[in-house]
This record gives C-alpha cells, sequence and structure tokens, in this order.
C-alpha cells in the first residue's frame, strides 16, 4: 500500500501539504498519485512570486502515460520551486514528501488548513479508489 | 462484461505488476517502473505477455485465394514454410479494419495475429467474408498463450532453455520466420525494434517458460513499455495510428499493400487506387519535440497558417530522453521542417524526422537534432 505520513494534510486531488508555524506550506503530489500516474519524465511549477487560490490549476506532472494538473491547496504567493525536478523528474517517484517537493506558498489566510483532509481521512480517500 | 485473465495473471501478480483494463483484459502496464522495462528491453532481454492477442488459424485448400482477396498484402509472396508477413486488412472504403501478422505454414494453413481490442468486429468481418467459401475452416485459438521475449539477448536467454537440437533452429531462424518445435509456435517477430522471438503455446506451458525466464533473470516488461518500444521502433498502433477512417496510404503504410499483380481484387483495392489517382493529401512523418514538455495523440501541428497536422501517437522516448511522436500532416511537409505543437494552450517547437527513431538500441535519427 501507499504511504501517507500522519503530520501531513491531503487535498481530494491527491496533493500533500506539509505547513510550518511560520505560515508556509510546502506542496507535492502524494505517494498514491505519483504510483498511479507512474514515470515522471516532465515537470512544469509555478513561477516564482506567483499569487495562487486555494484550488487553483498552478503546475503540471507528466508522466510517461499522461499528463496531470496540480492545485495549490491552499492560497498563497509562490516563495520557491523545487528545481531540481527539471532534470529529476524521477524524484517525484523516488521521493514523494522529500525529495520530490514541488513548490512552496507564504499562505494567506492558514484557516484553510482546516478544510484539508487529515492522514486518515485521505487513506479513507485512496481506499475508495 | 467480466475482465478476462491471461493464463499468465497470477505470474504478473507475483512479479509486482501494476494491472489495468485493457479492452476488458487485466494486463500489467508496469511491474515498478516502466523506463526501467522498455531500457531492459534496448540492452538486454524482457518477456511480454500478449496471450491477449487474437490467435486464428485458416485451415483449408482455399484459404490462400480468401486471403488474398481479404488482405492487401499478397500471402502468395510468402513461398517458405513458416514465412511471415504484415498486413492490414482494409474495408471497402480502404479503410483499415484492424493490422495483423500472418504466417504461412502449409498451402492449406495460416496463422493470424490480430489486435485484441479489435476481436469481436475483426471476428464479424472475416465471418462474413467467409461466406460462401466452402473449403476454408477458420477456428479462434483462445486456448494459446503468446510470449514475446525481445532485446538483444532475447535470443540467447531464450536458447539457453531449449535442447541443444530446439537452440539450433531457433537461433538460425530468419527475421519474419517461424518453426514449430516442442510444442512451441516460435516466430522471429516482435514489436520492439530488437531482435527477439514472439512464441505462441499452451498456457501450463507458457506459465512454466515465463518462471523459467524469470529464474535467469529476464525482465517482466509490461503494455507501458511496449507502447514506448513501438513508437521508438516507429511501428503504428491501431486505433491511434490508424483505424476505420484512414487508408493505408496517411498512415505511413503504403509499402504494406500489394499492388501486384494487378488482377488481385482484394478488398479495399478500388478505393485506394481512386485515392492514389486523386493524389494522396497525407502523410506520416516522425516528430521530435525541441522544446519542453511531451508530445500526445490528438495534439495539433502547425507549419504555417496553411498547413496543419494531427500527432496521432506521442510519448517520451527513454532512449532519446525527448518526446516523441507520429503525426499526420499535409503532403507538403518534408523531413527537417520545423513546426509547433500545441501543448496544452503552449506552443512548443518541433521537427519532421525520418522514423524509426530507434532500432537495435541505437537513435538513427539524425543526431543533430538530439
Amino acid at each position: 500500500m501507499s504511504n501517507v505520513p500522519q503530520e501531513l494534510k491531503y487535498t481530494q486531488s491527491h496533493e500533500w501539504v506539509l505547513a510550518s508555524e511560520d505560515g508556509q506550506a510546502t506542496i507535492g503530489i502524494t505517494d498514491h498519485a505519483q504510483e498511479l500516474l507512474g514515470d515522471m519524465v516532465f515537470i512544469e511549477l509555478p513561477e516564482m512570486d506567483r499569487e495562487l487560490d486555494a484550488g487553483e490549476e498552478c503546475s503540471v506532472v507528466e508522466s510517461v502515460k499522461a499528463a496531470s494538473d496540480v492545485y495549490s491547496p491552499v492560497a498563497g504567493t509562490v516563495i520557491a520551486v523545487n528545481e531540481r525536478l527539471a532534470d529529476a523528474p524521477e524524484l517525484i517517484n523516488e521521493d514523494p514528501y522529500g525529495d520530490g517537493w514541488m513548490f512552496r506558498l507564504q499562505i494567506s489566510d492558514t484557516s484553510q488548513l482546516d478544510d484539508l483532509l487529515d492522514a486518515t481521512a485521505y487513506e479513507e480517500l485512496e481506499s475508495e479508489e | 462484461m467480466k475482465a478476462r485473465k491471461t493464463p499468465l495473471y497470477q505470474q504478473h501478480i507475483a512479479a509486482g505488476a501494476k494491472i489495468v483494463d485493457f479492452s476488458g483484459w487485466q494486463m500489467p502496464i508496469h511491474y515498478g517502473s516502466q523506463i526501467e522495462e522498455h531500457h531492459a528491453v534496448r540492452s538486454s532481454a524482457g518477456v511480454f505477455d500478449v496471450s491477449h492477442m487474437n490467435v486464428i488459424d485458416l485451415h483449408g485448400t482455399g484459404s490462400t485465394l480468401f486471403l488474398q482477396k481479404l488482405l492487401a498484402n499478397d500471402v502468395s509472396r510468402l513461398k517458405n514454410p513458416g514465412k511471415a508477413m504484415y498486413s492490414c486488412m482494409l474495408n471497402e472504403n480502404g479503410g483499415i479494419i484492424d493490422d495483423l501478422i500472418v504466417y504461412f505454414m502449409t498451402d492449406e494453413w495460416y496463422r493470424l495475429i490480430l489486435n485484441a481490442a479489435t476481436h469481436d468486429k475483426d471476428m464479424a468481418w472475416i465471418t462474413l467474408q467467409l461466406e460462401g467459401c466452402a473449403d476454408v475452416n477458420l477456428t479462434e485459438r483462445p486456448d494459446l498463450a503468446m510470449l514475446a521475449i525481445q532485446g538483444p539477448e532475447a535470443i540467447s536467454n531464450f536458447t539457453s532453455l531449449l535442447s541443444k537440437k530446439v537452440a539450433d533452429t531457433v537461433a538460425k531462424l530468419a527475421a519474419f520466420q517461424a518453426c514449430e518445435v516442442d510444442d512451441m509456435f516460435i516466430g522471429r517477430t516482435g514489436y520492439t525494434g530488437e531482435d527477439g522471438v514472439e512464441v505462441i503455446l499452451a498456457a501450463d506451458a507458457a506459465i512454466d517458460l515465463w518462471q523459467r525466464l524469470m529464474k535467469i533473470g529476464v525482465q517482466p516488461v509490461g503494455l507501458g513499455a511496449r507502447d514506448t518500444l513501438r513508437l521508438e521502433a516507429g511501428m503504428a498502433l491501431y486505433g491511434l495510428d490508424m483505424d476505420e477512417t484512414t487508408s493505408p496510404l496517411v498512415s505511413g503504410l503504403g509499402w504494406t499493400i500489394a499492388w501486384q499483380p494487378a488482377s488481385r481484387e482484394f478488398i479495399g483495392r478500388k478505393a485506394l487506387e481512386t485515392e492514389k489517382r486523386q493524389g494522396v493529401e497525407q502523410r506520416m512523418v516522425g516528430l521530435l519535440l525541441t522544446g519542453r514538455g511531451v508530445l500526445r495523440s490528438h495534439q495539433q501541428v502547425k507549419f504555417t497558417d496553411e498547413l496543419n497536422g494531427e500527432i496521432t501517437s506521442g510519448s517520451y522516448s527513454p532512449t532519446l530522453a525527448r518526446s516523441i511522436a507520429l503525426a499526420r500532416v499535409p503532403a507538403a511537409v518534408k523531413t527537417g521542417d520545423d513546426c509547433v505543437v500545441d501543448i496544452r494552450g503552449r506552443q512548443i517547437p518541433a521537427v519532421v524526422v525520418k522514423y524509426p527513431f530507434v532500432r537495435h538500441g541505437k537513435a538513427v535519427i539524425e543526431t543533430e537534432q538530439l
């Protein structure tokens, strides 16, 4: 079964969020999502300083099999992107919650974090698929 | 509809396969990484379960005449027992009902391998054409399994499992030549651009062969890598690169039409002759993406304001580490022409290249384009 770390928050669309106390959020796609998509070959990341709404389409992950949109789980400003993914998209397959992170936001409204799924709820979602 | 499983299904599960539905069949898409499986076939050897494909036998003295009518290629060109050819099966409009391999075994026995996804319409069409042909008997062979063993080490790996006498026979097989030994039907054919064999055999024997191949370290390969391997090899895929609305002439398959003798009235001939006389307006080309992204089926290709085409199948090429595609474009387009492809709303540059892109493990497109 796929790995669902307890300390993260999740979305219905298979992104994960690691929120820090200074109001930042690191975002990637889940182990389950990378497993479904298969070998990654091309990642398009959001531009720096872009303002994103919660649920806004902001990135694309392409595997050999298919392209899939990535949505921002919460509203915020892009403050970092994982540039290693340009040459090593396979990091998302190898380490989706670590080296395969995608972008980091300065969150505009931290209360939106409460709308996300916890690990238990995300595991349920996975098992329904 | 109940999902069908091949006799190898439990072997796939044991090898860690991710299973997907493929035209009603539960088939392995990959066993962990389709890119690694792809590289294994290019550099050493891999084995594919292709038992979902439709194997049919035609027996009877009327078989040759029947196939000369049914197929756009001419089976009378097959002289040696065991020799195979690739052909399209056309409708009256010259559209492709399916593409297939036909083996000539004797004057009274041919074996055809057709696609799984087109099984029902193929059988309906062939049965219809058989009406009134008293001296041809059609037998479907769902009892048989099929394994494709492909790669530069495919022959040595496979023959290491055979008796010396049989191994010698297999090693001497010419390309597109099959033999029957030890209850196995072994053809030197494949869908990868590498050396190898396709082996048709009973279900129990297939499981045994699969397990022995696993034991000597042959990589199991899923449908995912099968698609990227055939695309690199420039081999058309039914349903994407051709269908009932496209003729072989606009599908890069004109070479498979046997025009001579002119007296052979195969189904679709008249339509093809008309199309040729009026001028074939489109052709298939290879595309190499020079910008970043991945080419996919149905993306629009633009050369000039007037000249536009469409990608029929595209993917990422693990061998070239670039995206490649087959595209149907206006006949005026030339190798080396630049174009832009609409990838999800962005205009990404690409260039027309000759295909195949890869053969026997090596890039065969102009290297300065990489």
